[in-house]
């Protein structure tokens, strides 16, 4: 493989050290483990797991346009958003299928972040700014440096509260601060993509050794795991979370991934808004649901799905998921076979195994620890 | 660093195979399961069944990916390692031992000389 033109992120050179398998992730070099997917994920589900996923793409978008600019480029309201709160939302094309899903911060009524999907950083920078020109906005592509260290799990305010004076506890699901982390100024935010509780930093680039090193110094947790991109994958999955290029995609628009609370059609006006009404209004012809397997073989992204001999679509992603032990997948399919309780059947390279259309997400954390309460339909 | 057993033949796409009389039994190098990582699924032939060297004879999965495994000799499955179905994970933590998978009944044992032995195999994975 070239690797020349593959982009590394700050941390890089300390992968070896923590003994990173490195592979190659949207264009970047990504550990996709450090111990074990298994053993990270573990960590994640019941202490605490440490992610560097510096390679997302951050934006600042500023001006008195700002707000306006982001109301008509993505699908959530952002109009409800106030200083010290985060949004997901897909971003959609006129066609109302997926260019990007992000999140967006608000630091005030004119400043906000956008956060995007590291493999579509130049096709959202393009897609932005043609859009921007009829806003009073400025938008900066600050990427390059800024860094963003992910600690998830239950432990994950407990060991953070160690480095920070911010008091974590009053930062909620989906919101965020900006403080101190060990003397560096960063972003904190309670945010993530495992399905667990736990915060997001972003930091200046050079900063991004010290915090990771010293966070995974910190023993008072029995140790934080360093995790690479296959746990967040995992977890990301049983949390039923969905992954840019799988359930969302330039075919997949945020209503078949079932999204729906994450378009707000009666906003005023955004781009997709008329297909997505439609589609909305005429009922859609295929959906993203949840599939546990029933025999012995794991379903991947790709495979198709059937019902007798009839091709019903296909698997978006799939794993043998951790926590359950058994096979699990995401599959977009033909809405008549969409029912919970459905038997469809998978071909595994060849081989058909049965399958059963679940509820989903196929894992949903215990109440104990703090999360959704006033922001129900916030996720990420 | 991966472990090479001394006294094992190895094909290029990392196999081992233990010679004894007329049988060979076949398994993954601890190069090929750290690579894969943890290990979740493993597909094994019928006991009967002919394997044909350099084809296809099952699927070792990890949470990552789906690798074939590849029969490094020709001949017909009297043994396979039942144990794996329940506890794929032997084959990370015991890839010589307990992680072994399949056992063939091999006529011809001239294919043993096509196969790498331990030196040529560890400068192979080397590379």
């Amino acid at each position: 493989m070239d690797t020349s033109a593959l982009k590394r992120t700050p941390l890089y050179p300390l992968y070896t050290k923590y003994g990173a398998k490195v592979v190659e992730f949207g264009g970047w070099e990504m550990p996709v483990q450090f111990s074990s997917i298994l053993k990270e994920h573990e960590a994640v589900r019941t202490r605490v797991g440490l992610f560097d996923v510096s390679h997302m793409g951050e934006f600042s978008c500023v001006g008195p346009g700002a707000m306006s600019f982001l109301q008509e480029l993505v699908t959530n309201d952002v109009f409800k958003l106030v200083p010290g709160r985060a949004m997901y939302s897909p971003m959609v094309n006129a066609s109302g299928t997926t260019v990007d899903d992000l999140l967006i911060y608000c630091f005030t009524p004119t400043e906000f972040w956008i956060v995007v999907n590291a493999g579509n950083i130049d096709k959202d920078w393009q897609w932005m700014n043609s859009l921007a020109n009829h806003h009073e906005v400025t938008l900066r592509d600050i990427s390059s440096q800024t860094a963003l260290l992910a600690l998830q799990g239950p432990l994950a305010q407990s060991v953070l509260q160690r480095f920070t004076p911010v008091d974590l506890s009053t930062i909620r699901f989906y919101r965020f601060a900006k403080g101190d982390v060990l003397g560096v100024p960063c972003v904190i935010s309670r945010t993530g993509y495992t399905g667990e509780d736990g915060f997001e930093l972003y930091a200046p680039c050079e900063a991004a050794e010290k915090l990771w090193s010293t966070i995974l110094a910190d023993k008072s947790a029995e140790g934080v795991v360093p995790c690479g991109l296959g746990a967040r994958d995992t977890l990301r999955l049983e949390a039923t979370l969905p992954l840019y290029g799988h359930e969302l995609t330039e075919e997949i628009g945020p209503l078949e991934a079932g999204l729906h609370a994450f378009v707000k059609l009666d906003k005023e006006s955004f781009v997709g808004k008329d297909a997505l009404a439609k589609q909305a209004k005429e009922g859609l012809s295929r959906r993203v649901v949840g599939l546990v397997v029933k025999e012995r073989g794991i379903p991947r992204a790709g495979y198709r799905v059937f019902q007798g001999d009839k091709d019903i679509g296909h698997v978006t992603s799939g794993t043998m998921s951790p926590t359950l032990g058994e096979p699990i997948a995401l599959a977009i399919l033909e809405t008549p076979y969409t029912s919970v309780g459905l038997n469809v059947e998978i071909d595994i390279r060849g081989k058909r195994v049965s399958a059963t259309v679940v509820e989903t997400p196929f894992y949903r954390r215990s109440k104990e620890t703090p999360k959704k309460r006033d922001q129900g339909e916030d996720r990420r | 660093m991966s472990q090479v057993m001394q006294g094992l033949k190895y094909s290029k796409e990392h196999e081992w195979v233990k010679l004894d009389g007329q049988r060979a039994t076949v398994g993954i190098t601890d190069f090929a399961q750290a690579e894969l990582g943890d290990i979740v699924f493993v597909e094994l032939p019928a006991v009967g069944q002919q394997l044909k060297a350099n084809t296809t004879f099952g699927t070792v999965e990890s949470v990552k990916t789906v690798s074939d495994l590849f029969a490094p000799l020709s001949g017909k499955v009297v043994e396979v390692n039942e144990r794996l179905q329940d506890s794929p994970e032997l084959v990370n933590s015991s890839p010589y031992e307990d992680g072994w998978m399949v056992v063939l009944e091999v006529e011809d044992t001239a294919g043993m000389n096509e196969l790498l032995d331990a030196q040529a195999y560890e400068a192979h994975i080397a590379e």
